[in-house]
């Protein structure tokens, strides 16, 4: 890709020219909530600027006031020079910005095209829209990009690649000065964020001026020319990427070192508290093996698709087996019943804890004491008192931060949501504890606080089969890593051997070392 | 052969149109079928079904509720529902009625504008509550149902207005064709086609399926949501006052309970004409045609001597079947994009 004049001052270090965005200080307040005390971001044309920070950095909200969805409490807000205030989305639409959002806001029921242009479509004659024109430009837009989309489908059922690539066709429509993305790689595969980083460093050949939020640092170093950091509301620092690194970045943003990521305590293994055996699902896994016993966690590992999950829904009685058993504290758990499972004393993390771990509008209190319904009901009828008590005794031990247990859930941030969803589980206290992805999408401060947690949950004897695809999570959590590839364990590796290699060789070449890791 | 051979090669599968299986795949066909089928099977049975004079009554019977329909549709199109038309029809209807008791000789177009004006104010009542309160439309306008309903009550009393207190001219209205077609079904397409241009072609038209198909993006996007779904309900009461009218000049008498009930045959044309009952998607043609419908089987059951009581037991199944076709279709069309997506990766 051909170098471009604007980026050379920028990577230099001397933002020369004027900045294309600047916020200066914003803040603002939810009540008594500071959401954001100190937002300060410049941006320059023709440089793409990430933007990173954990969850409740405030990176949220200072989006949402460059989209003019908040209006800052204070602070300056200028767009090329001049002073703005936005009171509506249409304003900042109109300043030249535009915002992707994490999840693609796009209309399900209109037209590929239509979306691109609603509010703005070609007109004809008498003031109608003119179809043919809106179809033409739509195509023209995506020749740009080099994507294959039909202007005239409904965008109901796009996948979350191409809803990107329309709200970015979108965007070059409208001319944006500014492009802010909200971690959009979040839900993407490779060749899709190739893309997506393909057409952002184009759109900065242009001139534009892009805002970049991940949390995947791989990205924002491979991308992205400057790095600002948020902290706790505050804007902390503003790096050019070439003169940093990934660690300095984190402590800035953790506020502390690394080393306290993987907090790992050693814990007395008991007895055999799961016991799975010849475990299999036509098509989907077969032949799966292996044992959890008290005070230890077993890491299932292996790619996406490995069948993962699937095994772990199989052993919750979420999903039916063909073949194998399941075994609980000695006793053969009956397949295919979620109740007969968490009776046995089994609790299930799901990955998707916003759709499967809880129920968003409901309070703190009411999430928490979810499995102990019928324990907590006198006649029939849940005292709400009693209820509160529980959830308070848990949210204290799990350290929730929440302003109040009637809050609904959906209010706290993930790493505090995941407290609750295990809060949820331990209240039966359960044998054995099944994590999936545990802290995806939880930012790096909270990550280490769940891996407390489940750490100390194993001293108390707790067995626990935790499900993830991060290797530095798996290698410091796990006191034996079973590898899965294409539906069967091909590795069990103990703590001292497991190494990232030897992980990621088992996950993806499943012949050679299989008779290694049943050996080591 | 070969050039098609290379111009699919060209361009992807879905980028190539087949204009009649996009014609048969509009929402709206499968209501039109059942009419055309409805209408063939009922003149089979009883040929008179079809004579001049019978095609007029049923022309007739289905002009109101094609208005009617027609402005409803706007509102749930926005992901909202007006159960208030029917107090509104029965307010505007006795207040035509007690206006040429008044002034008997007062122009008909402007007793049409005071009539069109006295159904929009009703709409904004609607709209206002509905953007400003942010209660779900459905309990609102459960609301002014019963309040409209209930000043109708106090303001009529048992007093009646009937068709012969008015001027002949406005009872007239209704009886009068032009070419064959009754003047008011005339009007009644017209409306048709002015909303169908306007959600068709117009900004404002388009943002109300934006609205209706998401609302949280609409906001996000900037789409003056507020205003375009007031501007739905104010279009609603105004035409809800326009069948209000018409009903005055259509039927025998007017009086405290005249359009109650309504407002669920209403919805129910709505749906069954293939507007989704969540918003974002439908036309007010197929409104139309469904209202058509539902006031064609009333007849054609009278034609075939079948029993009255059958006729809401079928619009339920129709509204059933509405509803399924629609799902059946959405799922299917996921399903095919997903398999699609699939081998493109």
């Amino acid at each position: 890709m051909a170098t471009d004049p604007y980026t050379e001052p920028t990577n230099a270090g001397t933002p020369a020219p004027t900045p294309v965005l600047s916020l200066l200080g914003a803040s603002k307040t939810f009540g008594p909530v500071v959401a954001l005390a100190d937002g300060t971001i410049q941006l320059v044309p023709g440089e793409i600027h990430a933007l990173v920070g954990e969850n409740g950095a405030g990176k949220s909200t200072l989006v949402k006031i460059l989209a003019g969805v908040h209006q800052p409490d204070g602070g300056q807000f200028r767009v090329s020079g001049d002073d703005v205030s936005f009171r509506t989305p249409a304003d900042s639409k109109a300043a030249g910005i535009s915002v992707i959002y994490q999840e693609p806001t796009l209309f399900p029921d209109l037209t590929v095209a239509e979306n691109i242009f609603i509010g703005r479509q070609p007109r004809g004659r008498a003031g109608l829209i003119n179809r043919g024109e809106m179809r033409r430009q739509a195509r023209e837009l995506f020749a740009r990009l080099g994507v294959p989309i039909d202007p005239d489908r409904v965008a109901e059922g796009l996948s979350i690649a191409d809803q990107q690539i329309i709200e970015i066709a979108k965007a070059i429509s409208l001319d944006a000065k500014v492009l802010v993305m909200d971690e959009p790689t979040a839900a993407l595969s490779g060749v899709e964020v190739e893309r997506l980083f393909g057409v952002a460093r184009s759109l900065r050949e242009r001139g534009a001026g892009i805002l970049f939020i991940s949390h995947r640092f791989e990205e924002v170093f491979a991308l992205c020319d400057r790095i600002t950091v948020m902290r706790d509301g505050r804007y902390i620092s503003t790096h050019v990427t070439a003169d940093v690194t990934v660690d300095e970045i984190v402590r800035e943003m953790v506020g502390r070192n690394i080393d306290a990521l993987f907090p790992k305590s050693e814990a007395a293994i008991g007895e055999t508290v799961l016991k799975v055996e010849g475990l299999g699902r036509a098509g989907v896994f077969r032949d799966i093996d292996f044992e959890v016993k008290a005070g230890e966690i077993v890491a299932l590992s292996g790619l996406v698709g490995a069948g993962r999950t699937e095994v772990a829904r199989a052993v919750f009685g979420i999903d039916r087996y063909d073949q194998g058993t399941v075994t609980l504290d000695g006793k053969a758990l009956k397949p295919h019943s979620p109740q007969a499972a968490i009776d046995a004393g089994i609790g299930f993390v799901p990955e998707d804890r916003r759709k499967q771990g809880l129920v968003m509008d409901l309070s703190v209190a009411k999430n928490a004491t979810l499995t102990l319904r019928k324990s907590l009901a006198t006649f029939g009828l849940i005292n709400g008192r009693t209820e509160r008590r529980v959830a308070e005794d848990w949210s204290k031990r799990l350290q929730v931060k929440t302003g109040s247990q009637d809050y609904a859930v959906s209010t706290l941030s993930g790493g505090n949501q995941q407290k609750v969803v295990i809060a949820k589980w331990l209240a039966t206290e359960p044998r054995l504890l099944i994590v999936d992805e545990p802290t995806r999408g939880i930012d790096v401060g909270t990550k280490s606080e769940v891996h407390r947690l489940l750490s100390d949950l194993a001293g108390r004897g707790i067995a626990i089969l935790m499900i993830s695809s991060e290797l530095p999570e798996v290698l410091g959590m796990a006191d034996r890593v079973l590898v899965m590839h294409e539906g069967r364990i091909t590795a069990q590796i103990d703590r001292e051997a497991a190494t990232a290699e030897r992980v990621m060789h088992a996950a993806t070449a499943s012949v050679n070392l299989a008779t290694e890791g049943t050996a080591s | 052969m070969t050039t098609t051979t290379v111009l699919s090669e060209k361009t992807p599968a879905h980028e190539r149109r087949n204009p009649v299986a996009a014609f048969v795949r509009q929402r709206e066909i499968p209501v039109a079928a059942a009419l055309v089928a409805l209408v063939l099977i009922t003149f089979a049975i009883n040929p008179l079904f079809l004579s001049p004079q019978s095609v007029k009554d049923l022309l007739l019977n289905a002009t109101i509720m094609i208005i009617l329909a027609v402005g409803q549709a706007l509102v749930v199109i926005t992901r909202n529902v007006d159960l208030s038309i029917g107090s509104i029809v029965g307010l505007v209807a006795f207040g035509t009625g007690s206006l040429f008791n008044i002034a008997p000789g007062m122009p008909i177009p402007l007793v049409f504008l005071i009539g069109i004006v006295f159904g929009g104010l009703l709409g904004a009542v609607n709209g206002l509550l509905v953007t400003l309160a942010k209660v779900p439309a459905l309990v609102i306008t459960l609301g002014t149902m019963y309040i409209y309903r209930g000043i109708l009550s106090t303001w009529a009393g048992s007093k009646q207005y009937f068709s012969g207190d008015n001027p002949k001219e406005f009872g007239n209205l209704s009886v009068d064709t032009f070419f064959g077609f009754p003047i008011i079904t005339i009007m009644a397409v017209v409306v048709v086609v002015v909303v169908a241009v306007i959600l068709g072609f117009r900004r404002g038209g388009r943002d109300l399926y934006a609205i209706g198909s998401d609302p949280d993006a609409a906001k996000l996007f900037g789409i003056p949501t507020g205003r375009r779904v007031m501007a739905a309900f104010i279009a609603c009461g105004a035409l809800t006052g326009l069948a209000g009218i018409l009903y005055a000049s259509r039927y025998n008498s007017v009086g405290a309970l005249t359009g109650s009930g309504l407002e669920l045959d209403v919805v129910a044309a709505v749906v069954v004409g293939g507007v989704a009952i969540f918003g974002g998607s439908g036309t007010v043609v197929g409104a139309a045609i469904g209202a058509v419908l539902l006031s064609t089987i009333t007849s054609s059951l009278t034609a075939t001597r079948v029993d009255k009581f059958w006729q809401q037991a079928i619009v339920g199944v129709l509204i059933l079947a509405a509803i399924v076709i629609d799902r059946v279709v959405s799922i299917r069309n996921t399903r095919k994009l997903r398999v699609k997506e699939a081998r493109d990766v």
